[in-house]
């Protein structure tokens, strides 16, 4: 089975430099790797660390040391190395990330966020609308919002919006921070199995998931992240 | 990704006297990237966005760009023929006061027409067709076509400034501030309706701006800059998420949260 | 001697007459280029036609015959103190008929006769600048002149027509002389445009408030700017002249009497007298003769 996510031995800490260069670790060491198919989903108590591996991942962060191999295309490329240019090229065909909340851009309606990711890539605007619909009506989110932009909706409105966003690209490779967090039992129902076609299509997951049901679903393996925490090792 | 960078920018300094301008300066731009300069005033952003646009003479170093027909051609080694055709075909230049950048006394349409009748366009009504369509583009009403500039508010101005720029389909813009000067809730549509209409044309653009929020939403990357020296560069969400430099630290955590 | 010797010859200093010559020189050589030159204080005041005064006295020696026209008439104020003034300082033949005239000084009209060889026209200039109105700055200016950036002197012509519809500058009317240099006319109507496009006589233009010398040379294309959807045109009139019956020339309009009532008549007074000497008669002239018979 193909492996399209390698994390190797990579650290970070922060140096707070406005609070007398205060050095905070955060990880070190983290080692794992994600398959093509598989759902991984990241354990242990909140301030562990778990948002700033998926961010590290997703280039928001930099690193310390370490490397974070993702298969292009074909070709292995190091986000903890690589040109911001190339980053984003792999963010618009490689790599998705759902986060938590939704960084809504005035003006844009919900159906142009929810397609927007697919017309980047290329997708005729019909079509890219057209998946952008299945997808949302999917998430049981009122046609009649479509049309409005997603600022002023309630939070589990917006995560739809947002999971829909994230879902609807082919990317080999999803990171899900808390993608359920705010959605009721029939929604979180609807993106689990959402979770398991993305497995069937052969997508390497990495999530955060708090709700245990959730996880009990959808993962293939829990990786605890205490072992790569400073402080999770000292406690 | 085997296509070629638009523009390449190599050590370019430049001094006032013995006083810094911007110094050893290097990145190159992609077709269709925007980049944002940040930095607090006197940072040396404005020199550094001069330099690049030949409205200033650097003291050092070289700026190379990718002609419409595939040649690099150093800025500073052509003749100002060129130089100005350049200007006015293949780039633009957002001021942040749009009085800098328009012809106060001239029409709506004829601001926009400017730069087609400049490539020689002779023909009334087409000109006139485009720029209606560059006007609605940039949500002015098309009845305002033949009103001046001076009856324009502020946001309209800047937006007729963009029309005016963007109509012969340059392949990069540079903008100064362009929405410092606008109240909070016209800088919001300007900011927007400019992320379009980059993402729509895949332009390329260097934003100057001190403010955090435009680079957060309009650059896919971004340089900080500090008494003249690009002190962090990299990818926008990362400058703004994970600061390394002390003073970027300080430049992100003084943004008012509300 | 006359009171005569108290000036030089033309009323210009030898020195000052050679730096102008120069000027006329570099002037056709370039065809359309604005020379900058060191106009003189004359004894008349600025927009009085100090600029094309300092030309002629310039170009023009004992042997020539000089004409004067304002708005194509030879007997207005300004025309006959400048005929005087040429008269008193260097005892030059003048005439009023267009034919014998081997300089003609003008302000707003070119003759309706054809100019010939060896004829030389000198207008006088007001503002040479064609771009000022929409660039103040002379740097500027200089620089789309030397780059050929023409763009701006359409976007006035699109803002005539954006305002009425059609181009609406009837005079001082925009040219590009030789395929390069864009002109200011003078202001004579758009009307004369047409005749300066390879004109045998050699066309020298003087502005003296603001120092400047221009010039078309004989046989030199000038070509009024326009749109491909908006083409130049020169104004028609209903009537032929009132007094001479002449079709196809520039008229004025005369108001006759406190009723409203009013002829139109060429402006070009030479040209209306030898018509009317050739016999030609206009509606105005015609029932007066019948009177008399």
């Amino acid at each position: 089975m193909a492996t399209p996510l390698i994390v190797s031995e990579v650290s970070k800490s922060f140096i707070m430099h406005l609070r007398g260069s205060l050095v905070l670790p955060v990880v070190s060491n983290v080692s794992f790797s994600v398959a093509s198919g598989e759902c991984v989903v990241l354990g242990g108590p909140s301030g562990i660390g778990k948002s700033s591996i998926l961010k590290m991942l997703y280039g928001n962060y930099g690193v310390d040391t370490g490397q974070i191999l993702l298969d292009h295309d074909g070709r292995m490329v190091d986000i903890a190395s690589s040109h911001p240019r190339l980053v984003l090229e792999v963010r618009r065909r490689t790599l998705g990330y759902v986060s938590q909340f939704l960084r809504t851009v005035p003006r844009v309606a919900t159906l142009d966020v929810v397609a927007e990711p697919l017309i980047s890539r290329g997708v005729s605007t019909e079509e890219a609308h057209e998946r952008a619909s299945d997808l949302l009506a999917r998430l049981n989110l009122p046609k009649d919002l479509w049309q409005l932009p997603p600022a002023t909706f309630s939070g589990g409105e917006q995560q739809r919006v947002n999971i829909a966003r994230g879902f609807i690209t082919d990317h080999t490779v999803l990171l899900l921070d808390e993608p359920t967090a705010s959605l009721d039992a029939a929604n979180r129902a609807v993106v689990v199995e959402m979770i398991g076609a993305k497995k069937e299509k052969g997508v390497g997951l990495l999530g955060i998931f708090h709700d245990e049901e959730v996880r009990e679903a959808v993962a293939d393996r829990i990786l605890d992240v205490r072992q790569f925490s400073p402080r999770g090792v000292a406690a | 990704m085997s296509d070629l960078p638009l523009l390449k920018v190599n050590n370019l300094s430049k001094f006032y006297g013995s006083r810094i301008g911007c110094k050893d300066v290097s990145f190159e731009l992609w077709p269709g990237e925007v980049l944002a300069i940040v930095g607090e005033s006197g940072s040396g952003k404005t020199t550094l966005l001069n330099c690049l646009s030949t409205r200033l003479l650097p003291s050092t170093g070289s700026v190379t760009y990718r002609m419409r027909d595939e040649t690099y051609r150093d800025l500073y080694h052509m003749n100002e023929a060129e130089r100005r055709f350049l200007m006015r075909t293949d780039w633009g230049f957002v001021h942040q006061n749009p009085a800098d950048g328009l012809r106060m006394s001239v029409s709506a349409g004829a601001n926009v027409g400017e730069r087609l009748m400049a490539v020689g366009d002779r023909n009334y009504g087409r000109i006139r067709q485009t720029a209606a369509d560059w006007l609605s583009r940039v949500e002015i009403a098309e009845d305002r076509i033949d009103d001046q500039p001076r009856s324009f508010s502020g946001g309209m101005r800047q937006r007729l400034q963009i029309a005016r720029n963007l109509v012969t389909s340059p392949r990069l813009v540079f903008m100064d501030e362009p929405t410092g000067g606008l109240d909070v809730s016209v800088q919001a549509r300007l900011l927007d309706l400019l992320r379009g209409l980059v993402n729509d044309l895949g332009l390329a653009a260097i934003v100057v701006t001190h403010d955090l929020a435009v680079a957060r939403l309009l650059s896919h990357r971004m340089m900080v800059m500090k008494d003249g020296h690009v002190i962090e560069q990299g990818l926008t969400d990362r400058v703004l998420d994970d600061p390394r430099e002390r003073y970027t630290q300080l430049l992100v955590s003084s943004i008012l949260q509300v | 001697m006359s009171e005569l010797a108290a000036y030089n010859f033309a009323y210009l200093d030898e020195q000052t007459k050679r730096m102008i010559r120069r000027a006329i020189l570099k002037a056709i050589a370039i065809p359309g280029y604005q020379v900058p030159f060191a106009s003189r204080e004359m004894p008349m005041p600025y927009g009085w036609g100090t600029g094309g005064v300092q030309v002629t006295a310039s170009i023009i020696g004992p042997d020539d015959v000089l004409k004067v026209i304002d708005q194509g008439a030879d007997d207005t104020t300004n025309a006959v103190s400048i005929r005087a003034f040429f008269q008193k300082v260097a005892e030059v033949a003048v005439t009023t008929h267009t034919g014998e005239a081997t300089i003609i000084q003008t302000r707003h009209r070119i003759p309706e006769e054809t100019l010939k060889e060896g004829q030389v026209l000198v207008y006088q200039v007001p503002i040479p600048e064609p771009l000022r109105f929409l660039e103040p700055r002379e740097t500027e200016t200089r620089k789309m002149h030397a780059l050929e950036e023409y763009g701006l002197m359409h976007v006035k012509l699109y803002e005539d027509i954006a305002r009425h519809g059609r181009i609406a500058t009837t005079y001082a009317y925009p040219v590009k002389v030789h395929g390069r240099y864009v002109m200011d006319p003078s202001p004579t109507p758009k009307f004369d445009n047409p005749k300066m496009h390879r004109s045998e006589a050699l066309q020298l233009f003087g502005a003296g408030r603001e120092k400047r010398i221009y010039a078309v040379p004989p046989h030199t294309d000038v070509v009024s700017l326009d749109f491909e959807d908006h083409p130049f045109e020169i104004q028609t009139f209903d009537k032929p002249c009132a007094l001479c019956g002449a079709n196809h020339v520039y008229l004025d309009e005369i108001v006759l009497d406190d009723g409203g009532k009013r002829m139109f008549v060429c402006s070009d007074t030479d040209f209306c007298e030898t018509r009317r000497a050739e016999g030609h008669t206009g509606e105005m002239l015609a029932p007066s003769q019948e009177a008399a018979e």
